[in-house]
């Protein structure tokens, strides 16, 4: 297969992998306000570029953690759409059997090992995973690595910092990939930070930054790739900042009243996926009809993930305690609400 | 025939145990601040670093949310990271990880990954290290479920509960306390592994059982010795694991004597007395001839001067008197 023929094949892949989260977040926002999705749900509409560009830099043998903006990320590593979709609507099909939600897609066969509800709370782990990788196998081409995905917002908490000074000191193969939205919630990033040129944060742990343009998918592929080859054959932690922007509110139920009308145009003038398509497009490595092609594609698969969640069962209140702890233990409370106390004789 | 076992120090059982524990399994590494060369702040890793190299007996920086949460990712991946935070007070700074993250990991992802990993920290006051150095917050972790918490009070205990928490696949505090690194008691040879989750009738007794753990066990037999030279018996109840609770070992023992008395380190409102009395009225009301009793530490931030701390903390005197005043109260004669 001749380069230019792989590179259209790829290409091809990250638009349909744009495409199937585009579908998938759209439906899950309509299935949210049809109160078939409870609690919280932020999505990833606006991303999907950052999203499909960093997974396509990850390999089978690295891992990743993320915050709760994780459904294109469970996508894009591979998690099938219908048990994703089954995870929002609470079912035991579910990819946390419906114990977790939106916020905490996980599957450890395919190393993505969580999103995370509290904001910073991946990073401490995804570092300690690193601790693990870098404990176990020496470095080279083919060692694994980490990639921590993490907020504009969290680069304000001290996790961050003490993750990354970590990170540098034991020589970890771990990339921290910051999506700067603009926003943590509805707090600019010039608001909050005091270097709001978030790739420059690492410098005080002499970790290297680079900011990228998150639209491309191409551009975020690369950069990422690089920082991980960094990781995996020097043990040289990186910080990567991708430049993004949510077309939504903070979740489904944030109207996003804090933006201007002229911001919001702006952003969805240079909303990702169909600028991606132009390009495909316009260099011919997609005729219109192919591009036609993917996007039905992922309205099937987005309306069969639907079908299956809807049809699977809801998990039963006797299976409460099947996962309190992993390794049993005498007197594990297993009592419900009023139950009286289990005590011998 | 072997000469008798010498008594060893609580902070030699756990010394020892880590050693052993290193030795037998590769995915078995320490982490915490000053446990490399400094050899911890209180002793219990003197030697390991040179034995067994900065890989697997780790100094951290001074950043508990940091390392606590790279234990739970290191456990995540199947090491068994055992963290050493230098006293119950500054595994606070770590909660997030503890109670949002190692406590939720297994059961919130539907339980694909364990997280097989021990905290030790020791908690106590008397010492004079006031108020931000000398709580006893253990009831913050024991409420929390996805996490064991175990509280040993000897140095046999320590042995073989060290050793079941490490082998443990959940997340395990393991509650020390700063005045029994020094005590001293025989430790069976070979290995030892406790059942996690059980409590110990360490001394029978008939008239009244004293529930209580770690150091309080030490003070509550103490005590019963005491007593018993007066033809009092005094049954005392070592809880071991205050999570989970074995509720049946001491509700068994007060049904047999009738009278409960709760000795514990921790403040008095919500604390582990709280517990142990809720559940004597569910599960031994009508055995009872008194109400429930418990001896707790005063509800203050503890103050650095020695009469204060004296007055504040719970003590052998405290306990003997409230345990008068029960056996009086039932009309009690031995």
């Amino acid at each position: 297969m001749s380069e230019e023929v792989q590179d259209a094949r790829q290409l091809t892949s990250y638009y349909a992998q744009m495409v199937l989260i585009r579908r998938f977040e759209l439906v899950a926002d309509q299935m949210y306000k049809r109160a078939r999705i409870g609690g919280y749900c932020h999505l990833n509409l606006g991303e999907e570029a950052t999203v499909v560009g960093l997974m396509a830099a990850l390999r089978e043998q690295d891992y990743l953690f993320t915050t709760y903006r994780d459904h294109g990320y469970a996508l894009a590593r591979g998690m099938e759409p219908g048990r994703v979709m089954a995870e929002l609507f609470g079912k035991s099909t579910g990819v946390a059997k419906g114990r977790g939600g939106s916020m905490h897609m996980f599957d450890a066969g395919l190393h993505m090992l969580g999103g995370y509800g509290i904001v910073g709370g991946q990073i401490p782990p995804a570092t300690g995973a690193a601790l693990a990788l870098a404990y176990r196998t020496t470095a080279g081409p083919e060692a694994g690595a980490v990639l921590c995905q993490l907020g504009d917002g969290t680069t304000n908490i001290g996790a961050f910092h003490e993750s990354l000074n970590l990170a540098a000191i034991w020589k970890l193969p771990i990339v921290y990939a910051i999506v700067n939205n603009r926003l943590g919630m509805g707090t600019s990033v010039e608001a909050a930070s005091g270097e709001p040129d978030l790739y420059k944060r690492g410098a005080s742990y002499r970790i290297p930054g680079e900011r990228v343009d998150g639209g491309d998918p191409v551009a975020v592929r690369q950069a990422a790739e690089a920082m991980l080859t960094q990781a995996r054959e020097q043990r040289q932690p990186g910080l990567l900042e991708l430049m993004s922007y949510r077309l939504k509110g903070h979740s489904v139920v944030d109207p996003a009243k804090y933006r201007s009308q002229s911001e919001v145009e702006t952003a969805q003038a240079a909303d990702p996926v169909p600028a991606f398509r132009a390009r495909l497009l316009e260099a011919g490595v997609l005729t219109e009809e192919a591009a036609r092609e993917i996007e039905d594609d992922a309205e099937e698969k987005v309306g069969a993930a639907v079908a299956f969640a809807e049809n699977s069962p809801d998990p039963a209140p006797s299976e409460l305690f099947d996962f309190a702890y992993a390794q049993d233990v005498p007197n594990a409370p297993r009592a419900l609400p009023g139950d009286p106390l289990e005590v011998e004789p | 025939m072997n000469a008798e076992p010498t008594p060893i120090t609580y902070r030699q059982a756990l010394n020892d145990t880590l050693r052993a524990e290193l030795t037998r399994d590769p995915n078995v590494i320490l982490l915490g601040e000053e446990i490399g060369k400094f050899e911890g702040s209180y002793k219990i890793t003197a030697g390991l670093l040179k034995e067994f190299g900065p890989e697997r007996v780790r100094d951290t920086p001074i950043a508990e949310e940091g390392f606590v949460g790279a234990a739970i990712g290191a456990a995540m991946l199947g090491l068994r990271p055992v963290v050493e935070i230098m006293t119950l007070n500054f595994s606070l700074i770590a909660i997030d990880q503890i109670v949002n993250h190692g406590a939720k990991i297994y059961g919130m992802f539907g339980g694909q990954t364990p997280v097989p990993m021990v905290i030790r920290f020791p908690g106590g006051g008397g010492q004079q290290l006031a108020a931000t150095h000398s709580q006893n917050l253990e009831v913050w972790y024991a409420h929390v479920p996805g996490l064991k918490v175990i509280a040993p009070s000897t140095p046999a205990d320590a042995k073989a509960m060290l050793t079941a928490a490490i082998r443990d696949d959940d997340p395990v505090i393991f509650l020390e306390n700063l005045a029994l690194y020094n005590t001293k008691g025989v430790v069976p040879d070979g290995e030892q592994v406790a059942e996690i989750g059980r409590a110990a009738v360490v001394r029978e007794g008939t008239d009244l059982t004293v529930i209580t753990y770690s150091r309080g066990t030490l003070i509550a037999l103490e005590v019963a010795r005491r007593f018993a030279d007066e033809g009092i018996s005094l049954e005392v109840v070592d809880l071991r694991s205050l999570r989970p609770l074995d509720r049946t070992a001491f509700c068994q023992s007060v049904r047999k004597t009738s009278r409960a008395v709760v000795l514990e380190d921790d403040w008095l409102s919500y604390g582990v007395g709280a517990e142990i009395s809720a559940t004597l009225m569910e599960c031994a009301f009508d055995y009872l001839d008194a109400p429930v009793r418990r001896v707790a530490a005063a509800e203050v931030p503890l103050p650095y001067a020695k009469p204060l701390e004296l007055a504040a903390l719970p003590d052998g005197e405290d306990l003997a008197r409230v345990v008068r005043e029960v056996l009086a109260a039932t009309g009690f004669h031995s």
